[in-house]
C-alpha cells in the first residue's frame, strides 16, 4: 500500500468525569466547564498516524462541533495530523445521529478521496455509537466495528481484528472503509514539541452549510429523524443495608441474609 | 429554529446555570444568557421552574407513512444458537404491540439457527427466517441488506434489535438507508398510543441524565437495547405462530468485509451475560494477583467473574470482563462488587441487579448508593470470611 489518505472524525465532549449530581438538588454539579476530545477518538488519531507512519501519506482530522472545537483540532495538529477542518454553523445544532452523518458524509465528498475514515467506538456524551456505521451506509463503502488491531493494510484491503462478545475475529475489508476503534488498539502519543510548532501557525478552515452545499433543512435538527421530548435525572434510591461489625460478623450477616432469601 | 430564553419568565435565579452540560449559560444582568456552541440537548429547560428556556422545534417535515404496521424484533443468532437478548426483547416487544393492537415478529437471519419455535413460544406471532450458508458468520453486510429488504417489503412502524457487537455495528446502517431514527442503548421502552408513537428512554452523559426520544415523522421507529437490560418473559409453549421461510438471495448485496478467523477468550469461565450471580472486582484489588480472591469466591459460589473498568485498563483482566458504560450489561440475581468505588460508568452496567452486595474501605464510595447489602471494611479480610462461611 502506498500512500493512504486517512480521515479521523473526532468529537469535542464535556469530560463527564467532572460531571456529578449534587444529591440535594438533584442537578449536575460541574466543577470547571473543560471540554474535551472523546477519549474514544484519541485512539482513532493515534492509529491514522502509526498507519500514515507505516504506508505513507496524509491525516486529515475533521470535526463538526461550535467555534469552541478549534483548539481540539490544533491539539490534533501538534500530535502528527497534517491538516484539520471543522464543520460549524449554527444550523448544524441539534442533530441526531443520521444528520450529523450525513453532514460529514458530505465533507467527506468535498475533501475528495479518501481510502480509511477512522472513529472512536462511541462518544462520551452521545454515547451511542452510530454515527460511524451510518456514515458508512451514506457513502456506501466498508465498515468495521470495534478494531483492536490492523494487521495489514494492501492493494485488496485491510486486514484487522475486532472484538466481539467472546473474543475476536479477524476481518479482511474492502478499502475504502470506515472503522471504529476501542482502547486496546494502541496508546495514544502526547504533542510532539514539533507538533505544536505547526500546530501554532496552522490555520484550520471552517465549512459552513454554505461551503458544504447544503440548505438549512438538511442539516441540524430539521434533518434529524429523532427528537427529545423529554430529559430527566435517574432517581436513585438507596434502600441498602449496611452490615455492622468486624469482617467476620459482616461476612456472617451477609451469607445469613443471602440463604434467608435464597439467593445462593 | 434554536434555543433563546423567554427574558418575561426569566427570574436571573441561576438554576440553570450549572445544569448545562456543556457551561454555556451564564447570568448577564439578572438573566440567563446562552453562550455559542449550544448542542440542544435541553437538559437547562427540564432545571427551569419557570418555563424561561424555549426550544423551537423544527416544524416537523412530512407526516409518518401510516400504512406500517406491526412491532419487529431482531432475534440475534451467535453459532446455530439464538442469544438470549432475542427473547428478552420479544418479552418488551409484546408488551408494545399490545399497547398498539399490532402483531410481533422475529426476524431471524443465520444458517441452521435452532430454536424459531421457542421465538413463538416467547411472543412472536410471526417468525421471518432466513437460513443461508452465506449467513452463518453474521456477515454484516447481507444482514444489512437483507433486514432493510424484508422491512421495506413489510413495512413494521418499530423494529429493535439487541445492542451487541453485532446489532450495533450493522443496525445503524440499516437506519441509514431506510433514513429513518435510531436510538441506542435504550433501557426503557414505552408507547404513545395514541400518536403511535415509541418513547424511547436511554441515559446520556455517562448515565448522569435520562433522555425520553421519538421518530415523529419516519418509519419504522428504530431501537437497540442492551442485553439484559429487559427480561426474558415464561415460555408458553402452546402459543401459536407461523415461521415464514425468507428466501434469501445474496446476489445484489455487495459483500465488502469477510470473517477470516474467530478466537475465542477462554479466560471466561461463566458466561457473564448468562451468569445468575457475578462476583465483581474493581481497583481496590490493587493488582492482578488479587484477582484470585475473587475468582476464589465466585467459584465457591459458582459465579461469574466480572470487573469494573480500571482493572481492565491496568491489564489485570481481559476487557471481556468489563461491565459498565464501555463494557457489558448485566441483570443478575447477585451482584457482589468487591474494591469497586461505583462511577456512574460501571453503575450504568449492572444497577438493574436483582441484589447488589458492596464491599469497599471507603463509606461514602457510591457504590453504597445501589447496594442491597453494604459491608464497609477491607475486602482482604471481608472477602477470605466470606470464603470460608460459604464453605461450610
Amino acid at each position: 500500500m502506498a500512500g493512504m489518505n486517512i480521515l479521523v472524525c473526532l468529537k469535542q465532549v464535556p469530560g463527564t468525569t467532572q460531571v456529578k449530581i449534587d444529591p440535594q438538588t438533584n442537578t449536575l454539579v460541574r466543577q470547571g466547564i473543560e471540554s474535551i476530545c472523546n477519549p474514544f477518538d484519541t485512539y482513532a488519531l493515534e492509529e491514522g498516524i502509526r498507519l500514515r507512519e507505516r504506508y505513507g501519506g496524509k491525516v486529515t482530522a475533521l470535526s463538526m462541533g461550535p467555534p469552541q472545537a478549534e483548539p481540539m483540532l490544533k491539539e490534533a495538529i501538534s500530535i502528527g495530523a497534517d491538516e484539520a477542518i471543522l464543520l460549524s454553523d449554527s444550523a448544524f445544532a441539534g442533530s441526531d445521529t443520521l444528520a450529523t452523518a450525513s453532514t460529514l458524509a458530505r465533507a467527506v465528498v468535498k475533501i475528495g478521496s479518501c481510502d480509511l475514515i477512522i472513529c472512536g467506538r462511541q462518544t462520551l456524551d452521545g454515547d451511542t455509537g452510530q454515527v460511524g456505521p451510518e456514515l458508512a451506509e451514506m457513502l456506501g463503502i466498508s465498515f468495521v466495528a470495534y478494531v483492536s488491531k490492523v494487521e495489514e493494510v494492501d492493494r485488496d484491503g485491510m486486514r484487522v481484528q475486532r472484538m466481539v462478545e467472546d473474543g475476536h475475529e479477524v476481518m479482511k475489508v474492502e478499502l475504502p472503509a470506515v472503522m471504529t476503534v476501542v482502547k486496546e488498539i494502541n496508546i495514544p502519543r502526547l504533542p510532539s514539541l514539533r507538533g505544536m510548532v505547526r500546530a501554532k501557525s496552522a490555520t484550520i478552515p471552517v465549512w459552513t452549510a454554505r461551503e458544504l452545499g447544503v440548505a438549512a433543512g438538511e442539516v441540524g435538527m430539521p434533518a434529524s429523524a429523532t427528537q427529545v421530548i423529554r430529559v430527566f435525572f435517574p432517581q436513585r434510591v438507596s434502600k441498602g443495608e449496611m452490615l455492622p461489625g468486624d469482617a467476620e460478623a459482616q461476612a456472617e450477616s451477609l451469607v445469613t441474609r443471602l440463604r434467608e432469601s435464597k439467593l445462593i | 429554529m434554536g434555543i433563546r430564553i423567554d427574558l418575561e419568565n426569566c427570574t436571573g435565579c441561576g438554576d440553570c446555570v450549572p445544569s448545562c452540560p456543556f457551561g454555556l449559560i451564564e447570568i448577564i444582568d439578572e438573566k440567563a444568557h446562552i453562550g455559542e456552541g449550544c448542542t440542544l440537548c435541553g437538559v437547562c429547560r427540564e432545571a427551569c421552574s419557570f418555563e424561561a428556556i424555549v426550544i423551537d422545534k423544527a416544524a416537523v417535515t412530512g407526516v409518518a407513512d401510516d400504512t406500517h404496521r406491526g412491532v419487529w424484533v431482531f432475534a440475534e443468532g451467535s453459532h446455530s444458537r439464538l442469544r438470549s437478548v432475542g427473547y428478552e426483547l420479544l418479552a418488551k416487544g409484546r408488551e408494545l404491540a399490545d399497547v398498539l393492537g399490532t402483531e410481533l415478529c422475529a426476524v431471524c437471519l443465520g444458517h441452521n439457527l435452532s430454536g424459531a419455535e421457542e421465538l413463538i413460544a416467547h411472543g412472536a406471532d410471526r417468525v421471518y427466517l432466513a437460513d443461508d450458508p452465506a449467513l452463518a458468520h453474521n456477515e454484516e453486510d447481507f444482514f444489512t441488506g437483507e433486514l432493510v429488504r424484508l422491512i421495506r417489503e413489510h413495512k413494521p412502524e418499530v423494529v429493535i434489535a439487541g445492542a451487541t457487537s453485532l446489532g450495533r455495528a450493522f443496525i445503524p446502517r440499516v437506519a441509514a438507508i431506510l433514513k429513518t431514527g435510531l436510538t441506542a442503548d435504550c433501557t426503557d421502552l414505552g408507547i404513545d398510543a395514541g400518536k403511535r408513537l415509541l418513547l424511547q428512554t436511554r441515559p446520556t452523559f455517562g448515565g448522569n441524565i435520562m433522555a425520553t426520544i421519538i421518530c415523529p415523522a419516519k418509519r419504522p421507529q428504530m431501537a437497540t437495547v442492551r442485553p439484559r437490560v429487559f427480561r426474558k418473559g415464561v415460555p408458553d409453549k402452546s402459543r401459536q405462530g407461523q415461521i415464514i421461510k425468507v428466501d434469501f438471495k445474496k446476489e445484489g448485496i455487495t459483500s465488502r468485509t469477510k470473517l477470516i478467523d474467530f478466537v475465542e477468550d477462554i479466560t471466561e469461565k461463566v458466561k457473564l451475560e448468562d451468569a445468575d450471580v457475578i462476583v465483581s472486582g474493581g481497583r481496590g484489588l490493587g493488582k492482578a494477583e488479587n484477582f484470585r480472591l475473587i475468582e476464589e469466591l465466585a467459584s465457591v459460589l459458582g459465579a461469574a467473574v466480572a470487573s469494573s473498568r480500571p482493572p481492565v485498563d491496568e491489564g489485570w483482566i481481559p476487557y471481556s470482563h468489563q461491565v459498565g458504560q464501555t463494557g457489558k450489561t448485566v441483570c443478575t440475581k447477585l451482584y457482589i462488587a468487591c474494591g469497586i468505588s461505583g462511577a456512574v460508568q460501571h453503575l450504568a452496567g449492572m444497577q438493574t441487579s436483582d441484589t447488589i452486595v458492596a464491599i469497599n474501605r471507603d463509606p461514602a464510595a457510591p457504590i453504597f448508593e445501589v447496594a442491597s447489602y453494604g459491608i464497609v471494611g477491607d475486602l482482604f479480610e471481608v472477602v477470605p470470611e466470606l470464603i470460608a462461611k460459604l464453605k461450610t
